[in-house]
């Protein structure tokens, strides 16, 4: 490296709960780069830049900043130090000006009071930059997204930063203000400053970065210049597959050929905001379904889409054969679906209820006669699943906080399972849980759908769904670019998709 | 994450930790302190006596204090109960007064009196979950416009007057003894008994408790969020109707500007001191009765030691304040 | 988008004066000496208390939390000044106030250190602040001494305003320079609009908090001075749902009781609005057409409050949809 680094933190180390996030990670910024750091979720990105921006304190390692030592300990201190972060979920305050979204923390003042005149000023001169002319004085949630987007980095870069940190700016942009941020990005580059770019969009990545750090399980696996790597090539680092190896066996999925039922679940061009563009797939009785793509392509949107929490905007849906338009979760449970969230947490368990009361929720009706819970139905209904998916819990009254990850999971699935549903939607089935727990999951998953339940699986996991799904659809950017089918879904195939798109949507095994 | 709590469990296991087991029996352990106290120290304790007096001045609380824990059950609170009472305590010697029309029966007319009173109550109870779960109002602001506008009704109704009657029909209900037992008591323990069954056994103890616990995860498990909603800020208007009559059978009168006065802060403190999560999720009818009985323990073992009324407020407060600390330390392990 | 009014949003922040205008001008048509000297100036001597009391809940209610204590405190307040009041006036305000910053101070390292919910945390605060207020007064109201010239602060008028009246204006006036042109007051609508953000902002939330609860408490023990000197009797009974008038008062003055949207100047204007009313339904009374008994002004004041937290709803939803 010819050049002195900006940045350069190695051999970082963070545990949480004796669980290592980091381990052995490091970054480096060249100053005046713009600099891609991807990985799938989980592979430590955002524990990086936090121990970075002085959030978690770092374990082990060595950071430098500008050729000294640095350490800090809060994100007002890396501010000062010339570090500003702009946060995926902008971290703003919706209701208050513009001008005190961007001057708060280092205000202009006459007399010792705030200087409005002056603060409103340096606020129109710093959007200015990017070409914003904009009422400072009203509230920031009068304005789109994008526009929000541009105050943050104004405030980011009024603080002189520089380093500014983006964790996926683009997410909720269009093309048109993913252009201007492009802009903005070139002339903070043009004026010296560094950039952290993170996005999961491949296209992006090459359009503006000059370099990539790629991580995956808490270490860096590959740093490079942008333009001596390919799109396969960085897919198959990030997801830790090789392009050229051998197929081994990695999930508890086997490979064999199942017969065809008749279609339960038919999607068409489905649309909903900037999410899901133009999405369409099919389901049918006995088969996995997986969802390739990677992180927002509009994989969990779309089966939020299906099970009625959110609306769609266009596109039309058919279950066994007749028009379905789900408007809430009810409405999708009546049907025979079921649902499990990708975030067990939020979406999922109860934390302070039982394993027997959360295992029933979505079955209430059924279990209780006169609306009263039939102990005796649930008992029976209960400790059959524990034994059925080996839920180890201290029994049906441990409070389902006080599980593992894995048996939390199992619980989720036995809610669906109970209700006898046609279609059953996992969302990251298996994240977040520990190897053994994993292939009993799968398995079961597997054993459900030859036992005819139509599985609609979303996985971030590349073997899961190559080796898990009988038919593949792969997301990319809010579409459907590629379905595969049996012999023709391969490693290969899915990440050329992901990386590239399919000009022919459908590609099925002779 | 997920290991995190796997870990945590099996730590909890190992070993003791005190203030986990604090958190979950404190206010237990307090109550039998108390009583081990008062055995000792208060004459004339151990008395049938000093049992009703305790048990007659805590029942109205706990008749309000069920209905609360189902909200705060649910994450929301109810701060109109006082307001709800007193429209309650007017509005049935009104009629059982023959002031809004006149009826012979007495014995009907009561009867009218309490049901109109109660489902009145009940009705007010259903507006403030309107606005909770329909115009998404928070349940401190959606509640305190009936606990303003809710006492100047009961006051406006009777016109700011007290109401003296003296109809034992009607104040069987506070003075009444079968089997030496206060009628009140009866009302209270029956529901008690009726409420935890509820909050125990049925699909709407259920549904109370996923909605307060995580609301996401039960409206996507197709429970009828809304409805839950609206259905348990029905039920507290219900129990505040059913405190109101009892009180003013107690006093043989019915004053608008004291009847259910300071009612929903006492509710709130046994729900809290009873262990029922604020943030909803986890709601004990038990530990709420537990709960009033210690803060009324309390007050009775300190008044009856000569300490004054209001030092008794004071150590009222820190015991909320205490038993609020020790519940968030217990679940932060 | 951007150069649209929104009519709603207008509705929020200037509506509750609008309605003060037109109810001062409606007072002023229908009934003789509305706007007379005597009338006007005893409003604003009364209402001053309540004024303090809510300017400091504004504060608190703009982070999103809530000071349950106000009352007790005023209470509270009310009896330690009438002891000091035998010691001269700055005593006697300083005893007052002393007492209020003390159970500021208390429900700040509650909410702050302690994490407790505010609501629960002033809730037991105002038991404490009463059962200290009884404590100390004997359980009975405290006269104040009328030698020092201490009753001057609840009686007194300066030129034609009444003393009362001035110290909640300058009060105001004081809180709306805090809040508008210092950055505490800039972070205290932050905290309440995104607590978080503005944590990664890099702006002190825990300290900011603790000085609200701090303010609201000094403020409520300021009113408690007053209600001392106007009654010349510190009362350790009064202040009993001061503290749910004030939340009303905030939020017919537009303030989110979310927290994050606020403003002195319209919390006043609910304070006055709210006031008013009452004011407005003796003089109907007096007239003699009807005799509406004085009862109806707080279901008028349920009513209104129910009117700003529908309209508050609803500007809420809307906003929540992206356009």
């Amino acid at each position: 490296m010819a050049q002195t680094p900006l940045l350069s933190m190695t051999g970082i180390e963070k545990r949480f709960a004796g669980i290592p996030a980091l381990s052995g990670a490091s970054l480096e910024i060249l100053p005046g780069e713009v600099h891609a750091l991807i990985g799938q979720n989980g592979a430590g990105k955002s524990t990086m830049i936090k121990v970075l921006t002085g959030y978690h304190r770092r374990d082990a390692g060595t950071v430098s900043f500008a050729g000294q030592p640095f350490e800090v300990g809060s994100p007002h201190e890396a501010q000062s130090s010339g570090i500003s972060t702009i946060y995926q979920e902008i971290n703003l305050v919706p209701l208050r000006s513009v001008t005190e979204n961007i001057c708060l923390g280092r205000e202009q003042r006459r007399f010792g009071l705030l200087d409005w005149g002056a603060m409103h000023a340096e606020a129109e001169r710093l959007l200015a930059t990017f070409g914003i002319g904009i009422d400072v004085r009203r509230p920031l949630m009068d304005f789109n997204t994008a526009t929000q987007q541009m105050v943050a980095i104004a405030r980011a870069i009024g603080f002189s930063a520089r380093l500014v940190i983006m964790d996926e700016p683009t997410s909720s942009l269009d093309e048109g203000e993913v252009a201007v941020l492009f802009k903005v990005i070139r002339q903070l580059k043009a004026d010296g400053v560094s950039v952290i770019f993170v996005s999961h969009k491949l296209d992006e990545l090459y359009e503006v970065c000059d370099r990539v750090t790629i991580m995956r399980d808490g270490k860096t696996v590959r740093v490079a210049e942008m333009d001596k790597i390919a799109k396969l090539e960085l897919v198959s680092a990030m997801l830790g597959r090789d392009v050229s190896r051998a197929d081994g066996h990695a999930t508890a999925f086997d490979d064999a050929q199942r017969p065809k039922g008749e279609t339960v679940l038919r999607a068409r061009n489905l649309k909903a905001g900037h999410a899901v563009r133009d999405v369409s797939f099919q389901v049918a009785r006995g088969e996995i379904v997986g969802f390739a793509g990677l992180l927002g392509a509009g994989r969990t949107e779309t089966a939020r889409l299906v099970f009625g929490v959110d609306r769609t905007t266009g596109g039309s849906m058919e279950l066994n054969g007749r028009p379905y338009d789900p408007q809430r979760p009810k409405d999708a449970i009546l049907a025979g679906l079921g649902f499990v969230t990708e975030d067990r947490k939020l979406e999922g368990i109860v934390p302070e209820l039982s394993v027997a009361e959360n295992m029933t929720l979505s079955l209430l009706p059924q279990i209780s006669r006169n609306g009263v819970v039939s102990e005796g139905r649930q008992r029976e209904l209960v400790e059959g699943f524990i034994e059925q998916l080996g839920i180890k819990c201290s029994g049906p009254n441990q409070k389902i906080r006080e599980l593992s990850g894995g048996n939390q999971q199992k619980v989720l699935l036995a809610r669906w399972l109970a209700t006898n549903p046609r279609l059953l939607i996992l969302d990251e089935p298996t994240r977040g849980i520990d190897v053994g727990a994993k292939g009993e999951i799968q398995r079961l998953v597997r054993k459900l759908a030859d036992e005819g339940l139509a599985v609609l699986m979303i996985s971030s996991e590349l073997e899961e769904v190559v080796e898990g799904a009988d038919r593949v659809f792969v997301l990319r950017e809010g579409r459907t670019v590629a379905e595969l089918e049996g012999e023709a879904i391969s490693e290969d195939r899915v990440l050329d998709a992901m990386a590239h798109g399919l000009s022919t949507r459908t590609e099925q095994a002779s | 994450m997920s290991d995190t709590v796997s870990t945590a469990a099996v730590k909890r296991d190992r070993f003791f930790d005190p203030l986990e087991f604090l958190a979950r029996y404190g206010t237990l352990i307090a109550l039998g302190l108390l009583l081990v106290f008062n055995l000792i120290f208060t004459r004339n304790f151990a008395t049938l006596q000093t049992l009703n007096v305790n048990l007659t001045q805590v029942c109205t609380i706990v008749i309000v204090a069920i209905g609360m824990t189902m909200v705060i059950g649910t994450g929301g609170i109810d701060l109109s109960v006082g307001s709800i009472m007193a429209i309650s305590g007017a509005l049935a010697p009104l009629i059982f007064l023959g002031t809004i029309l006149p009826v012979s029966n007495i014995g009907l007319s009561v009867a009218v009196a309490m049901v109109a009173a109660v489902a009145v109550a009940t009705m007010l109870g259903l507006f403030n979950g309107w606005l909770v779960a329909s115009m998404r109002i928070q349940p401190i602001i959606a509640t305190l416009v009936l606990f303003i506008a809710g006492r100047g009704i009961a006051q406006v109704l009777t016109n700011g007057n007290l109401q003296v009657f003296r109809v034992s029909e009607f104040q069987w209900i506070g003075l009444g003894r079968p089997f030496g037992i206060p009628v009140q008591v009866i009302i209270m323990l029956v529901m008690i008994l009726i409420a935890a069954w509820v909050l125990r056994r049925t699909v709407f103890g259920r549904q109370i408790l996923a909605t307060g616990g995580n609301e996401k995860a039960a409206e996507l498990a197709g429970i009828p969020v809304g409805r839950v909603k609206f259905a348990v800020y029905a039920i507290s208007g219900f129990c505040a109707g059913i405190a109101g009559l009892i009180v003013v059978a107690i006093n043989s009168a019915s004053d608008a500007n004291l009847v259910g006065l300071g009612m929903e802060l006492d509710a709130i403190a046994a729900v809290a001191v009873g262990g029922t999560l604020l943030v909803g999720g986890k709601a004990t009818i038990v530990g709420t009765v537990v709960g009033a009985l210690t803060i009324q323990l309390v007050r009775y073992t300190l008044l009856a030691n000569g300490v004054p009324e209001a030092a008794a407020l004071v150590v009222q407060a820190a015991i909320i304040v205490a038993a609020v600390w020790l519940q968030q330390q217990g679940r932060m392990r | 988008m951007s150069h649209k009014v929104n009519p709603a949003r207008l509705i929020g922040t200037y509506g509750v004066a609008l309605a003060l205008i037109l109810l001062i001008a409606f007072g002023w048509w229908r009934y003789e000496n509305f706007l007379g000297m005597f009338n006007v100036m005893s409003v604003l001597r009364y209402n001053s208390m309540f004024a303090l009391v809510a300017l400091g809940m504004c504060f608190v209610i703009m982070t999103g939390g809530i000071d349950l204590s106000v009352g007790s405190t005023a209470a509270l307040g009310s009896v330690a000044a009438a002891f000091g009041s035998y010691y001269g006036v700055v005593p006697g305000l300083a005893a007052g106030i002393g007492a209020g910053l003390i159970i500021g101070v208390i429900n700040g390292i509650l909410v702050t250190r302690l994490a407790i919910m505010p609501f629960i945390a002033t809730l037991a605060t105002m038991l404490a602040a009463s059962g200290l207020a009884l404590l100390l007064a004997g359980n009975q109201s405290v006269s104040v001494s009328y030698e020092t010239g201490f009753t001057n602060l609840g009686q007194g008028n300066l030129w034609i305003f009444p003393i009362p009246a001035l110290i909640a204006a300058i009060a105001y006036v004081v809180g709306s320079i805090v809040l508008n042109f210092t950055s505490l007051g800039r972070t205290v609508l932050a905290i309440g609009g995104n607590e978080d953000a503005t944590h990664m902002m890099g702006l002190r939330t825990e300290r900011v908090k603790f000085l609200t609860y701090l303010a609201s408490g000094g403020l409520a023990g300021l009113a408690g001075v007053i209600l001392a000197a106007q009654f010349g009797a510190g009362q350790p009974i009064e202040g009993v749902g001061w503290e749910l008038f004030a939340i009303a008062a905030v939020v017919v003055g537009g303030t989110l009781l979310t927290g994050g949207i606020g403003s002195v100047g319209t919390t006043l204007a609910g304070v006055l609005l709210l006031g008013i009313l009452f004011n407005m339904l003796n003089f109907e009374n007096g007239m003699g057409w009807i005799s509406l008994s004085a009862y109806w002004q707080s279901v008028i004041r349920g009513g209104f409050l129910l009117v700003v937290v529908i309209i508050q709803a609803k500007l809420m939803t809307r906003n929540a949809k992206p356009v």
